[in-house]
Order: structure tokens, then sequence, then C-alpha cells
């Protein structure tokens, strides 16, 4: 260890090491937007999708104008990458200033980065904008049922739709066994992205909803229940289905614009989403051929929240919880709302907001291929994450390395 | 003292003074990263990783990584795809020297070179799939009037099951590194000469280059070759665009493994990298024994003494196909890159799309553009410090009197032949070590690993062909050994200088992991950004960024043509 040490006094003569460690109290908001002023975020979160992209430099010219935060985003492939580097960095003892600042997280990685104590907080409900957020109507509280008890910040509402062709397809499919017939009808015009890829995953647990009697068992976590009989109605279904998916199932689109891609290239007809407004903006956009509609199960679909968290070693939390505010504030909620920008459900609760701001949101329009609120139906609340790992893990033995 | 005993021998060989500290310092450079990478990630994979609660040590992770079921597919394709693709890139290269070189047609062939190499193999790999796909580029031109297609067929061609797409694009890919390693071993095997006397002996064109030139050619591009062998087997950006999935090669596995937000699963990442390493080590000796094989079996061809004339007939055609899908492949894939960045909505069976528009440029081009910043800064700090590094080896090299010795050129070829993945996780955690926590100089430091190599390669043939005697000259008229090489040898060698510098460029621009992990995804440079973006499928913005990606790594190469040009400009003499 002695060439580290002896390094270390030369780094911070050199000005590389971190400035002082600071933390301020979420709930005194005056010293949280005096401190974070001058601050740089950097904001991982996944970078393949260009309207998000555009929507997150949105939020960086605000956070810029409002509070002289800089707002980096930090493009990922896959949001584990940015759990790795928190890792790392506690590894190698980086306790302070670390790389990541804010993250774009839910699911199976917030429930690891909290169980392994790489979060700052509770921070989420001290925020300003905490006052218009929707906790009764919506799962802002709890994550992949896992609660958020204030590590996290929701941002956008998610429920999954399928989005599909009307030019080939005449009419919605109403549940998982009408899908399974037209598939078999149609071969070779439906797929889902490669599991564990999110969507992917999402599209077994929801076929897994629909298709188990009782739900109440998903929400506790797997290793309470028995795990090989409560999936078994999954797999004899996917036993049908595989030999009809796109390529036979020999291959699957990697992501979910990946599938879009392949939709606006004719080669399916169907494809999941996890945005109503999803397939709306991509027509906008060119990216989708305009006769795309969307539709929603009868009995309903799963829901969930998209989250911020901090790392317990980012540099700038208080210009980072400045960011997570901004997000939740009823003008950025209206323009991620809107289609022609990013589509996304708002996490706010309309009764709640000024009545100007909740006018807005009533005059926008959603969008040719998006539901009303009203159309979108019951929302089905996630199963706990072990769910999902689990499923995950299953199906690449079953169907992830066929050869 | 070293430098008494060399100025002992007396002659013309100057004395070493500082070059001396070049050698060593540059072995540390290139090698130190490497192998305390590969230590970090030898520790998890043994189960020690205390950042994760994990400090017992334990065959564990190993034996989560046999339980995969996946493994076994997954070895076989990393082995399978690496050698099939080295084996077809080295056979299309060798027919096409042995049918074609010094013809026009290869003069052609040698003119695209240089921007066949600087394309990256990301946004290759991102156009030829979109050209060969069902619904591609090529299905389009020809649907539905002669295929009868309304719609795509269900085919299977891009990440099919044995991995033939990828193979496909690496082929097309390495064939223009092989060729070009290929060009510069041709003048010392003085292969023109040879060929004269096997044309004169009544041999075929071919048949008398494979018997008389290839050996003294494969014997100085062996080391290239391994390369693209341990490239091929361990590649993680072109087998997610072009490989399977189901399972995926072992190396976009340890990357997913590595991405799991289960920590534990980091553990059997770092085992299956360790597995990905004996494989490729595995692997290369297996090459060894098959060359091994071709040359026992060769020399029996050539004591039969068939002058196999017959065989120009079939294998020259041979050659120039295969040289022009290589072109094609690569160009074409860049041409698809660049209408999907101008294109509106494009549907399938539309030849081209149905408008054209700057609306994605507009939208990415000011980003593009910083990330061009930031890309064109490493890749410059990077060459210009792997330069004097290299130079200074050479010099010394020279002042010595001591050529690189074959395990010195195996150290030089290391840091290319250890699969990527294998040590760059343990490197990171090293940086964070040290308090380099991100930002542009671990960045630097991790491309320096591989741009170091790349030019060492470019620039030692050119730098050891100077006629030795123009030094000697210089020295009798009083010039001092400083004076010789910077009056002298560098201002003769500044086309091979430039090229070097354009090489190390464009092997920068092309890093994705090492950018990814040293940077702490703080640095984006434009790899970074088209890798992301080509995870979401938006082919209009990775078209703007493969775009403006091959461009950065093309304009050094245009630059290394064009300066000695106007440098030389009235110096017949120094154009050769």
């Amino acid at each position: 260890m002695t060439p580290v040490k002896s390094v270390l006094p030369l780094l911070a003569a050199l000005g590389m090491t971190a400035p002082a460690w600071s933390q301020t109290d979420p709930a005194d908001w005056d010293a949280v937007t005096a401190a974070a002023e001058g601050q740089t975020v950097y904001w991982h979160a996944w970078g393949g999708s260009t309207a998000t992209n555009d929507f997150i430099a949105w939020i960086g010219e605000k956070a810029a104008e409002e509070h002289g935060v800089t707002l980096e985003h930090v493009k990922l492939s896959d949001t584990g990458d940015a759990v790795t580097r928190v890792l790392s960095e506690k590894q190698a003892g980086a306790d302070d200033d670390g790389a990541v600042d804010l993250i774009w997280i839910n699911g199976p990685n917030f429930a690891a980065m909290k169980e392994a104590d790489l979060l700052f907080g509770p921070f989420a409900e001290a925020l300003p904008n905490w006052q218009y957020v929707d906790v009764d109507g919506k799962t802002v509280q709890t994550d992949f049922t896992v609660p958020t008890e204030g590590y996290e910040a929701p941002w956008a509402m998610a429920q999954v739709v399928f989005m599909y062709d009307t030019a080939d397809l005449d009419a919605p499919l109403p549940s998982a066994e009408a899908i399974l017939d037209w598939a078999q009808a149609n071969p070779g015009r439906f797929t889902y992205p490669q599991p564990p890829d999110f969507l992917g995953t999402t599209f077994l647990k929801q076929t897994l909803i629909e298709l188990v009697d009782d739900n109440t068992v998903l929400s506790r976590p797997e290793s309470e229940a028995d795990f090989q009989a409560v999936t078994a109605p999954l797999w004899d279904y996917l036993d049908a289905l595989t030999p009809v998916l796109w390529r036979q199932g020999q291959a699957y689109p990697a992501t979910g614009p990946a599938q879009l891609q392949l939709m606006a290239d004719e080669e399916i007809d169907l494809a999941i989403s996890f945005s109503p407004g999803e397939a709306s903006t991509a027509i906008a956009n060119n990216q989708l051929q305009p006769s795309v509609r969307t539709f929603v199960l009868e009995d309903g679909t799963l829901g969930n929240a998209s989250f911020v968290a901090i790392p317990y070693n980012s540099g700038s939390k208080e210009g980072a919880m400045v960011v997570a505010n901004a997000l939740m504030s009823p003008e950025a909620q209206l323009r991620a709302q809107d289609p022609a920008i990013l589509g996304y459900g708002t996490v706010l609760a309309m009764e709640k907001l000024p009545e100007a701001d909740r006018a807005a949101f009533e005059a926008l329009d959603l969008g040719v291929a998006t539901l009303s609120p009203a159309e979108l139906g019951d929302v089905q609340p996630e199963p706990h994450p072990s769910w999902m790992t689990r499923i995950g893990q299953e199906w690449i033995e079953r169907y992830g390395v066929v050869q | 003292m070293p430098i008494r005993a060399l100025s002992d021998g007396g002659g013309p060989v100057p004395r070493t003074g500082l070059v001396a500290a070049f050698p060593p310092l540059t072995l540390l450079v290139m090698l130190g990263p490497v192998a305390a990478g590969l230590a970090g990630t030898l520790l998890p994979a043994f189960g020690y990783l205390p950042a994760a609660g994990l400090s017992t040590l334990s065959l564990d992770p190993f034996r989560s990584l046999l339980d995969w079921p996946g493994l076994g597919a997954a070895t076989r394709l990393s082995v399978s795809t690496g050698l099939l693709a080295t084996a077809l890139a080295l056979a299309a290269v060798t027919l096409l020297f042995a049918g074609w070189s010094g013809t026009r047609a290869f003069r052609v062939l040698e003119r695209l070179l240089s921007p066949l190499l600087s394309v990256p193999h990301a946004a290759m790999a991102f156009g030829l799939a979109f050209l060969i796909a069902p619904s591609g580029w090529i299905a389009r031109a020809l649907s539905p009037w002669a295929t009868g297609w309304e719609r795509p067929p269900d085919l299977l061609i891009v990440h099919d099951q044995l991995g033939l797409a990828m193979v496909a694009g690496l082929v097309a890919k390495e064939m223009p590194f092989l060729m070009l390693m290929g060009l510069a071993a041709m003048g010392q095997a003085d292969a023109t000469r040879r060929m004269r006397v096997a044309q004169a002996a009544g041999y075929g064109r071919v048949a008398g280059w494979l018997k008389s030139v290839f050996p003294a050619i494969y014997a100085q591009i062996r080391l290239p070759v391994y390369v693209v062998l341990a490239y091929s087997m361990s590649v993680v950006d072109v087998a997610l665009i072009l490989g399977p999935s189901t399972p995926p090669p072992l190396s976009v596995q340890v990357v997913r493994w590595m991405a799991d937000p289960d920590l534990a699963m980091r553990l059997t990442a770092s085992a299956a990298a360790m597995l990905q390493l004996a494989l490729v080590i595995a692997a290369l000796i297996l090459w060894r024994a098959g060359e091994w094989a071709v040359a026992r079996l060769g020399q029996a061809w050539i004591a039969r003494g068939g002058r196999g004339r017959a065989a120009d007939q079939l294998l020259r055609p041979l050659g120039v196909v295969a040289g022009a899908f290589s072109a094609l492949a690569v160009l074409g894939g860049i041409a698809c890159l660049a209408v999907w960045s101008f294109a509106g909505f494009w549907g399938f069976p539309d030849p081209l799309p149905n408008g054209f528009d700057m609306r994605s440029w507009a939208r990415h081009g000011p980003e593009a553009w910083q990330a061009t910043g930031a890309t064109a800064l490493i890749a410059g700090i990077a060459t210009a410090l792997a330069l004097i590094l290299v130079i200074g080896c050479l010099e010394a090299e020279y002042r010595r009197d001591r050529a690189l010795t074959q395990a010195g050129l195996w150290l030089v070829y290391l840091p290319l032949v250890v699969p990527q993945i294998a040590f760059l996780p343990g490197l990171q955690t090293l940086f964070l070590t040290f308090g380099l926590t991100a930002g542009t100089i671990p960045v630097v430091i991790a491309h320096l690993v591989f741009v170091l190599p790349y030019i060492f390669l470019s620039l030692g043939d050119p730098w050891r062909a100077w006629e030795p005697r123009t030094g000697i000259v210089a020295r009798a008229l009083g010039t001092s050994p400083s004076g010789v090489l910077w009056r002298v040898r560098l201002p003769m060698l500044a086309r091979p200088i430039l090229t070097a510098a354009a090489v190390g460029i464009a092997v920068s621009v092309g890093q994705y992991l090492p950018t990814l992990l040293a940077g702490g995804g703080r640095v984006a440079t434009l790899t970074t950004e088209a890798v992301a973006l080509a995870s979401g499928g938006d082919r209009r913005a990775i078209g703007v960024y493969g775009v403006a990606q091959t461009l950065v790594a093309m304009v050094p190469f245009a630059a290394a043509l064009l300066i000695p040009a106007l440098l030389w400009r009235n110096r017949r003499g120094m154009h050769g």
C-alpha cells in the first residue's frame, strides 16, 4: 500500500481529489439550492431512446437556468453499468465525489443498491414538489413491492400496452390466450425483447399475471411460494408460443426500441411497450408507421414507476436533489406526458395541482395511438422483484440457450 | 556500464544516452495496466470482492459458471467464430495477394485500405446488419419485383445460431488490417524477385506466390494473425450487433453478467473472463499447431513441383471477389448509416426513404459535435504520447544496435492478445485506488495500452528500413546523434510517422470498453455514444454518430497523405 499512500498527497496537491465531504439536510430546501449552485450532476440514465435523451437535455437547461446546476447525461446501454460503477468505487474506497450523482432506476437494480447500502437518503419525500405527487393513486412509494422509504424519487409512470399495426391486425387482442391464438394463425409476426431485458421480462410477468388465478402469491418473495407450480401455466404457454414467434424463437430483439424497429420494418405486427405514449411519439418521429395503435388486456396490465436515486458517494447530492425535484415539477411532468416529446405518464395527482397546471394537463392532446386514462383501465401491481429475477433465469434455461 | 560497453564496439553506433529509458518506460505503460487489470479480475473469479461483502476465497464463481446452461454453446461459439473468421480473413487476403499483387485492381483496393481500416467496428457491424437483414437494404432493393416479397420473409440471417453473420462482419473488417500488415511485409520479403523466379520456372501466378512468397510473408504477419484471432474470439460490440443471442458468445455473456443487478454475478463474470482468457490461449496453441501442419503439407506440395497454372482461372477471381466483399460490406454499411441519418419514414419494401431531411442531424448534431471534441482530444493526447514513446524505443534499439527480439515482439502484442474483458474491470478498480476516479486522464492511460502496440507495429518496419548510411554520412559531417534523429531521420520518415499517427487515432476512436470503464461514463466519445444508441436501435441517431465516428477516424489518414505531399512538394526524392 505504500505507493498508494505516497501518491495521494501529490494528487491532492494537484487538486485531483474530491472537495470536502458535504451533505445538506434535504428538508432545508434553501440550503440545498444554495449548495447546489455551481454543482455538476452526472445523471446515469439509459441512452437508447432519443426522445428521452432530448427530454433530459431540456431538464438540464431548466436546472442550469433556475439553480445554476449543470446536468450531464451519461448515456448507458444498461443501468447495471452505473450500479457496477458505484460498487467499484465502494470497493476502492472512493467514498466521496463518485462518478455517479443520479441514476434512473427501478426494480431489481433499486432493490440491490438499497440492500448493499449504496444509496443516499431518505430525501425524496422532503422535496418541495413531493406535495403534488399522487401517493394514494399511484405506486410511487413502493418499487416492485419494495418500500422506497424516500431513497428514490418518482418521475414517470409506466403501464404495459401492446402496439399493433392496424394494417395487418384488425382488432385488439383481449387476453394472453387471444395473443397465442393470433400468433399461431400468423406465425413469425410476434416477438418480445430477449429476457433478461427489462421489457422482455415484463412480457413474461404480464403473461404470468394473466395466467395465474390468484395474484396475491406474487406480491410476496417467490421463495415463499411453490415457484414451479405457480409458473407452470406460463411455461406451458411459452412452449406453445415460441415455435410461432419471429425467427421461431431462435433470435429475439435485444431491447424495446430494437423491437419497435422490427415493427417499422414490417417484420412483426404486434409488440409490447411499457409506455402508453411510446407509439404516438414514435409515429411523430418517423420511427413507426402511422397505422400503429395500442391496446391493453381486458383484465388490466402491469404498471410501475420510474425513479431517480442518488448514490451514497455522490459529490453533488444537492444538485442531484434539485434535478429530482425539477423532474417532479408540474411543468416537467406536463412536458413528459406530451406524446410529441416523451409520452410518459405523470406521477402527479391532478386534484393536488394548481388550477392552471390542471387545465394544461387536461388540454394535452395525447396523440393518435395513445389510450386515454379511462381506456388504460386497471393497473396491475408489480410482483415482488424476486419473481422477475427467477423468471428471467428460468426463461434463459428454457429458451435462452436453444442451441 | 552499458554505454561504455557499446561504444567499445566502435563503428557508427552512437551512444544511447537518455533514450535508454524509453523501452522500460514503454513496457510499463503498455503492460502495467494489463497485468494489474488481470490481477483485479483474478481475485473476484475466486470469490474475493470486498465491496459486495464477499471476501472468502472459493471456487463458487466457477461452479456457478458451470451451472449456466449456455456455457457449452457460448464457448463453442467463441472458438468457432474466432477460428473461422481468422482463417477466412487470412485465406481471402492470401488469395488477393497471390492473384493480384502488382496489378491495377490491387492498387485500387490498396487505395481503399485506409478508409476501410478507419471505419469503427461497431459502425460497420450496424451497417452490415441493415444491409443483409430480411428487411434490409438488399432485400428492399429487390422487393417485390424480383423476390415477390410484399413483407420481409421470416429468415434468420442476422443473429444466426452459427454466428455466420458475425463471422462475415469480422472477416470484412479484419481483411484490411491483415492486408496492411501483408503490404508492410511484402517489401521485406523481396516478393517481386521471388515471383519473377517462380514465373520464369513456369509456375502459375497463385501457385507461384503461395510457394515462393507466402512462407516469407506469413512469418512476418504471424503475430497480427494472432491478434485477429484473439480479437475475433472476444469481441463484444460486433457480437452484440451481428452475433447469436440464444446464447451469445462468451464475451457478450461476461458483459451481461458484469451489468447484472445481483452483485454476486460479478464473480461469475470474472470467472467467465478467466475462461475467456484460457480459451484464447488454447486457440492460439491450436492455431500454432495448425501452422505446423500446413507447413508440413505445404513443403510436400512444393516438393511435388506442380506448376498449378490451371488453378489461376478459379483462384484469381475468387481473390478479387473476397476483396470486393470486404470493401462493399464496409463501405456499403457506412452508406446505409449515411442514408439513415437523413431518412424520413422508411418502410419495407421502399428502396429509399420516403423523404430526406436534416432532422436527425439538427437533433443529434450539437451533441455529436461535443463528443467529437472529446474523442479528438483523447485520441490526440494518447497518440502523441505513444509516438514519443515508440520513437524513443526505436531510437534506443537503433543506437544500441540491438533489434527487437521475438520475445520483445510478443510483449508488444500482448495487450492486443489478452481479451479486453479479462483485464479492464480490474483496471477500473485500480484507477480508483489511485484516486483517478473519472475523466480524461484515466481514459488516455487506458487507450495508450491499445494505441501503443499499433503505433509500434506500423512504425517499426519503416523505421528499421531507413538506410543507415544516411546517418553515417550525417555523422561524418559532424551532426550529433540527436541531430541525426531530429534533422535527418524524422523528416525523412515523416510519411510513415503520420500514417502511424493516423492508425493510432483510428484505434483510439474505436475503443468502447476502455472508454466506458476508465472514464466512469463521464467521458462521452463518439463510440460510447454510438454503442449506447445501438442498444436502442434508433437507426437515424446511430447513422449520425456512425458517420461522425468514421469521419473522425478517416481525416487523419487523409492528412497523412496530404501533409507529406505539401511538405515535400519541391523535394522529389522524398516521394518514394
